[in-house]
């Protein structure tokens, strides 16, 4: 527990999240039963391999889950507001204005055939009763606070004439543009060279430090979020089966599946080993073993293991972990 | 730009030339329209002497070589029916042809946009299945056919519209044009729906899968994502992505129903230029038939070059040169 007597409540609380896809070949359960919170101001890392059920969490929390998928149960309170609760009308005045989301893909987000100035403008436009010229400046200064060099010139380019590094600083400028208290990005820097991905970090989380707002990084890269985030969630197969505030997850994981993770990360300095890997694949979603899902790839599955699955231990802010036979303390 | 467009004048010329001479060819082979131009008891003498008078006599390369020599003095040869020069005759009818074909547009865009872009956004819904059905059923009746239902159900059985002709002409800057009375309207719009049922079921069919595959894009998934309403998603972000096809395709189909609407036009005795090129055909009319076919292959170069241009407004990613 922390030290405030009161606590102010999350910005987000995610329970028991289940977004379910009815297809041909079964129900896929690519979030099965998630709870996580994210605080004010908080850094909040969602990690996992792909096909883990990372983004679906993301698009859960925007209720951008088209058919055949759904969410098949739990609650996303935003501010208190159960946002699974709310009509398409009400949503639109959520998406972007209070949770702005940010994709993979620089080169495919932004709409070919408008100007960036025009798709920056659009989320004033929507969100803001500014006028023109007031609407103007602002984007001016967004693109600026993203570092795009002469932006008053470039507001009238269209996403062609920009670089991978730079579209994805427009995106970030146009989820930022209108105030959201919550960002979520999903893979944002995946596409992107790996001399930029560091840039772009730095860059998102300067942009929601300075509003107080709080980010969900959405990625398959612990390196970059054991940097960044406050709080690691860490997914498999839909399941979180590690939370807990970053620096313990990084340095005292508790699930095999976390430490494996680490373990498959390169470390510099250290002498030259070959690095460990996570034996097998992530299995078909639809056919989940029964009992822990990462029981056919974990050294020390026992019988127990592939029988039932495993609770997810612990208070809301401490250290879980859904594994029968968590770790103790690692020796770094 | 500039070079463009001087590229563009050159293949001009070069198509129209391409055009005369395989029309000129292929007329060598229809036989002596003399005598469609004579009684049938003229004697010998009475066609040698048409035959003379209409410039028949000499052999078909010597007639293509007047034919040229007299295109490049701006002569493009007299009708042998009218006695008037073709291509004044084609000019004449040409309002009345634009005007169905326009309206006919325009009633396959105004229909076949929302159908299109809705079957594309909810593919899997019943109105879609429905939407599609129905294409299908527009692609696969010929023209004819519907024009004849129509005058039968609307003209013959309910007499709400007249079955033929054009009806009274209003003249707008020397052009006549019948769509400004109710009168004239009546008589347009039998015709006009005719025509555009094939159009619209291929644009909407077009429309539907392009909706499809934009829709898919991360961009729209983005906009969705800032706020954006479902109308804007779809026509701003959707529907100006699946434009660059529709706009080939529809180049295509205006250019097809300017030069093909003939059907449409004698079955509604409609006074345009499909009805004259028949007519022409019936009669041997030559000069009129190769004045038509050179006409038809100028429009659909500059249907082209429009096309061109309007990839470069849709999209900044063209630039023509």
């Amino acid at each position: 527990m922390t030290a405030h007597p009161m606590p102010p409540s999350p910005l987000l609380q995610v329970r028991d999240l289940r977004t379910w896809f009815d297809t041909f070949g079964g129900v896929v359960k690519a979030v099965d039963g998630a709870s996580f919170d994210v605080g004010r101001g908080e850094i909040v890392g969602l990690v996992g391999e792909s096909g883990g059920g990372k983004s679906m969490v993301g698009y859960s929390i925007m209720r951008l889950i088209d058919p055949p998928g759904r969410i098949a149960g739990g609650r996303i309170l935003f501010d208190g507001t159960d946002l699974c609760g709310l009509d398409e009308r009400a949503l639109r005045k959520i998406r972007g204005r209070e949770i702005a989301m940010i994709f993979q893909d620089p080169m495919t987000a932004l709409n070919p055939l408008y100007t960036i100035g025009d798709q920056l403008d659009e989320m004033l436009r929507l969100h803001t009763g500014l006028s023109a010229r007031e609407r103007r400046l602002r984007c001016i200064e967004m693109l600026h606070e993203v570092g795009i060099p002469q932006p008053e010139a470039r507001l009238g380019n269209y996403p062609h004439q920009f670089s991978g590094g730079m579209r994805q600083r427009v995106v970030i400028a146009i989820a930022m543009i209108a105030g959201p208290r919550l960002l979520i990005a999903d893979e944002p820097t995946t596409a992107l060279d790996v001399t930029i991905q560091a840039q772009l970090l730095r860059l998102m989380k300067h942009a929601v430090e300075k509003r107080g707002a709080s980010l969900i990084l959405i990625t398959h890269d612990l390196a970059a979020v054991s940097q960044m985030a406050d709080r690691i969630v860490v997914l498999y197969c839909g399941r979180i089966v590690e939370r807990g505030r970053a620096r313990d997850v990084i340095e005292r994981p508790r699930h095999p599946y976390t430490r494996g993770l680490l373990d498959s990360i390169p470390h510099q300095g250290l002498k030259r080993r070959r690095l460990s890997q996570i034996p097998g694949t992530v299995p078909d979603i639809r056919k989940l073993p029964p009992g822990c899902a990462f029981a056919p790839r974990c050294p020390m599955a026992a019988p127990v293991c592939r029988e039932s699955a495993p609770n997810l231990v612990g208070g809301p802010s401490g250290h879980a972990v859904a594994c029968h036979f968590p770790l103790e303390a690692k020796a770094a | 730009m500039f070079g463009y467009v001087i590229k563009r004048a050159f293949q001009m010329v070069l198509v129209l030339w391409a055009v005369s001479v395989l029309v000129f060819v292929m007329m060598s082979f229809t036989g002596d329209p003399t005598y469609m131009m004579v009684p049938l008891d003229a004697t010998e003498e009475q066609i040698a002497q048409a035959r003379r008078l209409l410039g028949l006599d000499h052999s078909h390369l010597t007639q293509y070589r007047l034919f040229l020599k007299n295109v490049l003095q701006g002569d493009f040869g007299r009708s042998f029916v009218f006695r008037q020069p073709a291509n004044s005759l084609i000019l004449e009818r040409l309002p009345a042809t634009l005007e169905i074909v326009f309206l006919a547009m325009a009633i396959a865009l105004v229909v076949a946009i929302p159908l299109g872009v809705y079957a594309g956004a909810n593919p899997k819904r019943a109105g879609s299945h429905a939407v599609m059905a129905g294409s299908l059923v527009g692609i696969s009746l010929p023209g004819f056919w519907v024009g004849m239902v129509l005058i039968f159900v609307f003209a013959v059985k309910l007499q709400l519209f007249p079955s033929s002709g054009r009806g009274p002409t209003q003249e707008v800057f020397g052009i006549r044009v019948s769509f400004l009375t109710w009168e004239g309207l009546r008589h347009i719009i039998l015709p006009a729906v005719t025509l555009s049922i094939g159009t619209l079921a291929i644009l909407m069919r077009i429309i539907r899968a392009e909706m499809m595959e934009v829709m898919r894009q991360d961009f729209v998934r983005f906009a969705r994502a800032k706020g954006v309403g479902q109308r804007g998603v779809l026509f701003r972000h959707g529907l100006k992505n699946a434009l660059i096809p529709l706009v080939t395709v529809f180049g295509l189909m205006l250019g097809d129903l300017i030069a093909f609407a003939t059907l449409t036009e004698t079955i509604f005795a409609w006074p345009g230029i499909g009805k004259l090129l028949v007519d022409s055909i019936y009669r041997g009319d030559r000069p009129v038939i190769v004045v038509y076919l050179m006409f038809v292959a100028l429009m659909f170069v500059v249907v082209n070059f429009a096309v061109d241009v309007l990839y470069a407004l849709i999209d900044p990613r063209i630039k023509i040169r």
